[in-house]
């Protein structure tokens, strides 16, 4: 165990910290010249006419619309709904219609303003509530861009015999990713040659794949580079598909270099954010306070087109029940069309919407029931051989007791249950404290990783230095540097004599997206896989010699390079045995791994503000094994923060379907003010998956963390708050609502 | 007198910069197109986010409010120079160390705010440390590793 | 929608007359700047109008700051940074500094100036209610001559200033106060720090030892279309004995007083509320 377990340098870390790291704006090409999009104003309508106004050298940009098209006009990625350009049928505000180029920034602005649209508007569809109803139709038949149906044993009978009915509705609101880099791209194009995209991107065969589809080209002549990238967090999963296939249209047409880089105004407001939810659970529980049925309605609201709403329903709604042994549960997920910019990834997808309402529900249960919230969930925790949602058996080691123990002895928690008790009684500041049990499901879901079939190699080159070729990015998250201990562990050798290749699609085999937590523990596998059997080739030569030192490595792989060839190991996908998952009736095992976390939260809300702060926060989570300790807790940091967002400051404010707060200044992120210290604890119980036993980590820190404050919340002040964000003027309007009741 | 470039002579990383721009430029375009420094970036374009933080006589400002025609004769320092040839600065160092920096795109602001933070106070309390970052937005890392970097640096200098 | 940079005409004078000359030209067309914190980000917005704009930090006469026995004036350009280092403040103005503290981050009061934030007029800003409950006055000067108003009738509706399009704001004139003021600052905004204010609160009191107010006063921003002092409010309160129903009858006169709106960041109940949250608790102070 070489160089797992430790805290290695990040690799690409000296450019970062000398600002020599080179993200896509700070590349310029010889020629280049800027694009920008003319969007729709108004949320639904039919695009008559467009107008170029005067006082503009048009004559000197370039201007491309959906009549320029040559191959399809949609996005390749799940369904063909949804145009890289609108053709005549407007769908949400932001809709890209016009695309613009000249070699001036500020000519290009001014001829951008001038660009004016003749819409005939139709009436859009702003509420999942008004979706569900179908007050107007606005996609397919019935507004239904997904829905799937997950049961097991019988729900509907549970209800005559239970003791305890409980029911409660809950709201979570959308969320912008907020990379503090905004999305660009530059792209050359030609006809003959084909396609050169550069971007700030997380997975650079979606885009790949799109513009083949775009252009009518074959796959050798489209590629894909992947620079620099300043934070994704999803938000650059599929984005970057369409503003690829726009720098690309306009370089084409141009025949010129093209970049296009958002502004933060336009990046909030046309790109994707974390789709909005609305939960109904209905619980059952017998005298004992033992779970007899769980019925959950999940509702997501998709926007305007289908993206990735049915993968986000299907991570929502199997993890919607929770950590629970229940026998009798039905989930019913519904993703739904609104005329807003589609909403898609956002670390979590769909989970950290389900968890905030299922573990806000046991609180409100455990509660009616009569017991402590962590009574009710021990006697209900799914424990090692039991069946999931999905009717899973669990093969890892799973123990929420345990899980939850740790989490109450670290934080002390029943000391300080006490303790703010006592507080509350005599201090205007009223102190509390909550926990969330929950878990992740590592990579994508059922047949997803099968039919992904992700690949990576690893090789060495004729100095002996080793590479690994794989398409999943750097967005900060570590996997340069992961994949570089990945490989030198299973190859007995420095991760100093190991280089990632930065992702170039002419390079690097299809290791999938790099998302649903599965970088470090599906695609490190691969890698993993890979090392050894460069190993395994090289051993099997007879030039190298076990054992043996890094340098005598170096050495092996000169000579088998002079005299046999290039020297690699491949790896391919391929699911655990006797994996099996039915996509029709949702059964089966979702995920191979699991990230497993209690997650403690202590806050102060200050009824002079309203104004909630979270004061400490302890994230206990069993991942199989940490590769690099400081990578690993950073993520967990990270996530905590960004969920403290999203449940206390993160509101996106809309007005006719479109985000009117797209500023820095008015949607708020935590700063180094609002954050608390946060204690971040490993566990490493399950190694069966995984590179050395790593399961995936980067997306758990969303699930448990707003409703860990929110319980939290109710234990300070006693009132129940089910939607999040929860601003101080929500919490004033609840409240003050509730005492003004009261006389 | 509209559309004409105006002549704006400073002093960038110690080296002398005689610059021909229109007036109203912003300093962080200035400084990434005409200098190629492209260290300092654009994350919000209205002094939110720290992104484009650079020193102005020693003074942290954010280079995307600041108009090129108000630094003439000042002495301006950005992440490049922070650095001293091959020596990293112990702020860099510790945030190496430390796991500072995730994605990096806030990086150069947060470095260039900690050095300013240490040359004004070389021993700051936690809570300074944090004060001091309040214009310095960061997605990925939740603070908690800058703020150690920050500390670190600033025992090693000691 | 960026704006076209070419378009922009700056001059950056380094006389005070020289900037008055400029000011005084018949097209009326000059427009003064100071650090450019607000103007930056109109002009990133693409809200800037195109046009001739005057830059004064070069100009010294605008960045003094003289302790006279009965009074400290300080220069229009003096930034933020400058206010809460300065001893002098710190000592006699300290809800002043309090508000330089709260503006923006380091980086935005290292280049703002306490003449930009008055002459910017947003009813949000930090720096304004000290002004109005130390009872500032500004030097307004041109070609003509100089003026000195008392900076409550500065602002006369929103954005709107008793100001000549050829005048300058010069310097600010804080009249020294009463001994053993009781003073209190309090901004709430959208988090701890680079925030926008929800409701800012600046207060004065002096209070005898039987509890009786002998002087009131209140100022709130974010509560109106300008900054604003509480005149009906004080009116109550003066000569009265703090007790809690006479902290009941000031919440109640002061959500007559001001009158808050829905923006994008906040709501009227809200503000309504914890202005007088914040009242409630600078009197239970006293």
């Amino acid at each position: 165990m070489g160089e797992i377990g430790k805290s290695i340098i990040r690799k690409e870390g000296k450019e970062k910290i000398t600002g020599q790291a080179r993200y896509i704006d700070d590349i310029t090409f010889r020629d280049m010249i800027y694009g920008a999009t003319v969007r729709s104003p108004i949320p639904r309508g039919l695009l008559r006419n467009i107008f170029f106004g005067a006082g503009i050298p048009w004559n000197e940009f370039t201007i491309v619309t959906a009549q320029d098209i040559i191959g399809s006009n949609y996005v390749e990625l799940i369904a063909t709904d949804q145009p890289f350009l609108v053709h005549n049928q407007i769908n949400h505000p932001e809709e890209p219609i016009v695309l613009l180029a000249h070699p001036s920034k500020d000519m290009l602005e001014k001829g951008r303003a001038a660009v004016k649209f003749d819409i005939d508007p139709l009436p859009p569809i702003l509420s999942i509530e008004d979706s569900l109803t179908q007050k107007e139709i606005i996609w397919g038949s019935d507004n239904l861009l997904k829905s799937c149906l997950l049961e097991k044993g019988n729900v509907d009978a549970v209800w005559e015999d239970a003791a305890f009915i409980i029911e409660d509705s809950y709201e979570t609101g959308a969320q912008e990713q907020l990379y503090i880099e905004n999305q660009g791209v530059i792209a050359i194009a030609d006809q003959k040659t084909g396609i050169t995209v550069w971007g700030s991107i997380q997975c650079p065969y979606y885009i790949h794949k799109a513009l083949m589809t775009l252009f009518s080209l074959p796959t050798e002549k489209i590629r894909v580079i992947q620079a620099e990238t300043g934070g994704g967090f999803g938000g650059k999963e599929e984005y970057p598909t369409m503003i690829s296939g726009h720098a690309a249209l306009l370089a084409m047409k141009s025949g010129k270099p093209v970049k296009i880089i958002y502004s933060r105004s336009e990046d909030m407001a046309a790109t994707t954010k974390r789709h909005p939810s609305r939960t109904k659970i209905k619980m059952a529980a017998d005298k004992d306070g033992i779970l007899l049925g769980i019925d959950i309605d999940f509702a997501l609201d998709g926007g305007a087109y289908v993206t990735l709403s049915p993968v986000v329903l299907s991570r929502g709604s199997i993890h919607a029940c929770g950590v629970y042994y229940c026998e009798n549960l039905r989930v019913r997920g519904r993703a739904v069309a609104t005329n807003t910019p589609p909403h898609g990834a956002f670390r979590g997808f769909g989970a950290p919407q389900s968890t905030f309402a299922i573990e806000r529900h046991m609180n409100k249960a455990a509660k009616e029931i009569g017991i402590a919230p962590e009574e009710f969930r021990r006697r209900n925790f799914i424990k090692q051989g039991q069946s999931t949602a999905t009717k899973q058996i669990i093969q890892e080691r799973i123990d929420f007791d345990v899980l939850l123990n740790e989490a109450f002895r670290v934080s002390d928690y029943h000391e300080k249950l006490k303790q703010f008790a006592l507080h509350n009684q005599t201090n205007k500041k009223k102190k509390g404290i909550g926990f969330a049990s929950f878990m992740h499901g590592v990579g994508f879901t059922g047949s997803g990783e099968l039919y992904l079939a992700s690949r990576a190699n690893v090789e060495a080159d004729k100095d002996g230095r080793i590479h690994v070729l794989a398409s999943s990015t750097e967005i900060g998250q570590g996997t340069n540097t992961i994949f570089s201990q990945i490989a030198a562990d299973a190859l007995g050798i420095s991760s100093d004599d190991v280089d990632v290749v930065r992702p170039d699609t002419k390079f690097v085999p299809d290791s999938g997206p790099t998302v649903a937590s599965r970088t470090c523990s599906i695609v490190g596998k691969l890698v993993e896989n890979a090392a050894m059997e460069l190993r395994q080739t090289l051993i099997s030569s007879g030039y190298l010699k076990v054992p043996y030192n890094k340098e005598e490595f170096k050495a092996a792989c000169k000579s088998y390079y002079e005299n046999i060839g290039p020297l690699k190991g491949v790896s391919q996908y391929k699911p655990p045995k006797n994996f099996i998952w039915d996509d029709k009736t949702y059964t089966g095992d979702a995920y191979a791994s699991y990230g497993f976390a209690v997650y403690v939260a202590e806050i102060t809300v200050n009824p002079e503000t309203y104004e909630t702060s979270v004061d400490n926060f302890y994230a206990i989570q069993e991942v199989g094994q940490v590769i690099n300790p400081v990578l690993a807790t950073g993520q967990i940091e990270g996530g905590v923060v960004q969920g403290i967002g999203y449940t206390l400051y993160e509101k996106v404010v809309w007005k006719e379907g479109r985000m009117i707060n797209n500023q820095m200044t008015n949607y708020i992120i935590p700063t180094a003010r609002d954050t608390p210290p946060i204690h971040v604890h490993f566990e490493e119980w399950n190694k069966q998956h995984g590179p050395q036993g790593a399961k995936g980590i980067g997306e758990l820190p969303l699930d448990g963390t707003s409703p860990a404050i929110i319980n939290a919340v109710e234990n300070a002040i006693g009132i129940s708050i089910n939607a999040i964000p929860m601003l101080p003027e929500d919490l004033f309007k609840v409240w003050e609502g509730k005492s003004s009741s009261k006389a | 007198m509209s559309g004409k470039k105006i002549s704006v002579t400073c002093e960038v990383n110690g080296e002398e910069k005689k610059l021909e721009v229109f007036p109203m430029e912003r300093l962080l375009d200035v400084l990434r197109s005409e200098c190629k420094l492209t260290g300092a970036k654009e994350g919000c374009g209205e002094g939110e986010c720290g992104a484009c933080s650079v020193l102005i006589d020693g003074q942290l400002v954010n280079s995307c409010l600041v108009p090129v025609i108000q630094v003439q004769g000042k002495n301006i320092r950005t992440i490049e120079g922070i650095a001293n040839d091959d020596t990293l600065h112990p702020v860099q160092k510790a945030f190496l160390q430390c796991g500072g920096a995730q994605c990096g795109i806030c990086t150069p602001g947060m470095i260039i705010a900690a050095v300013n933070l240490l040359e004004n106070d070389p021993h700051p309390s936690r809570e300074k440390v944090i004060e001091w970052l309040g214009g310095n937005l960061c997605r990925c890392t939740g603070y908690m590793k800058i703020v150690e970097s920050i500390l670190q640096a600033a025992e090693e200098k000691s | 929608m960026k704006a076209f940079i070419p378009d922009y005409e700056v001059m950056a004078p380094s006389s005070l007359t020289e900037a008055l000359s400029l000011l005084n030209d018949s097209s009326g067309k000059w427009k003064p700047f100071a650090g450019g914190t607000d103007l930056m980000v109109l002009l990133e917005a693409g809200k800037l109008p195109i046009g001739k704009y005057i830059s004064l930090h070069g100009l010294v006469e605008l960045k003094s700051q003289e302790d006279h026995p009965e009074n400290v004036t300080i220069g229009s350009f003096m930034t933020f940074s400058q206010i809460r280092g300065s001893k002098i403040l710190q000592e006699e103005f300290p809800l002043l500094c309090l508000g330089a503290a709260e503006i923006g981050s380091l980086a935005i009061q290292n280049r703002a100036t306490i003449g930009g934030n008055i002459v910017n007029a947003s009813p949000a800003a930090d720096s304004l209610p000290p002004l109005l409950v130390y009872e500032a006055e500004v030097e307004l000067i041109s070609m003509k001559g100089s003026r000195w108003i008392p900076y409550k009738d500065f602002h006369t509706g929103y954005k709107q200033m008793s100001m000549y399009p050829y005048e300058l704001l010069s310097r600010i004139r804080l009249p020294k106060k009463e001994k053993n003021l009781k003073q209190f600052y309090r901004k709430v905004g959208v988090r701890g720090a680079q925030a926008i204010s929800k409701v800012c609160m600046a207060a004065t009191a002096q209070v005898s030892t039987s509890k009786t107010i002998e002087s009131f006063r209140l100022a709130f921003g974010s509560v109106a279309p300008i900054p604003l002092r509480c005149i009906q409010t004080e009116t109550v309160l003066k000569g009265k004995q703090v007790c809690n129903d006479l902290i009941q009858w000031a919440e109640k006169k002061l959500a007559e007083e001001i009158s808050p709106i829905d923006d994008i960041r906040s709501t009227k109940e809200y503000r309504v509320k914890v202005a007088q949250n914040l009242l409630r608790t600078f009197m239970e102070q006293l």
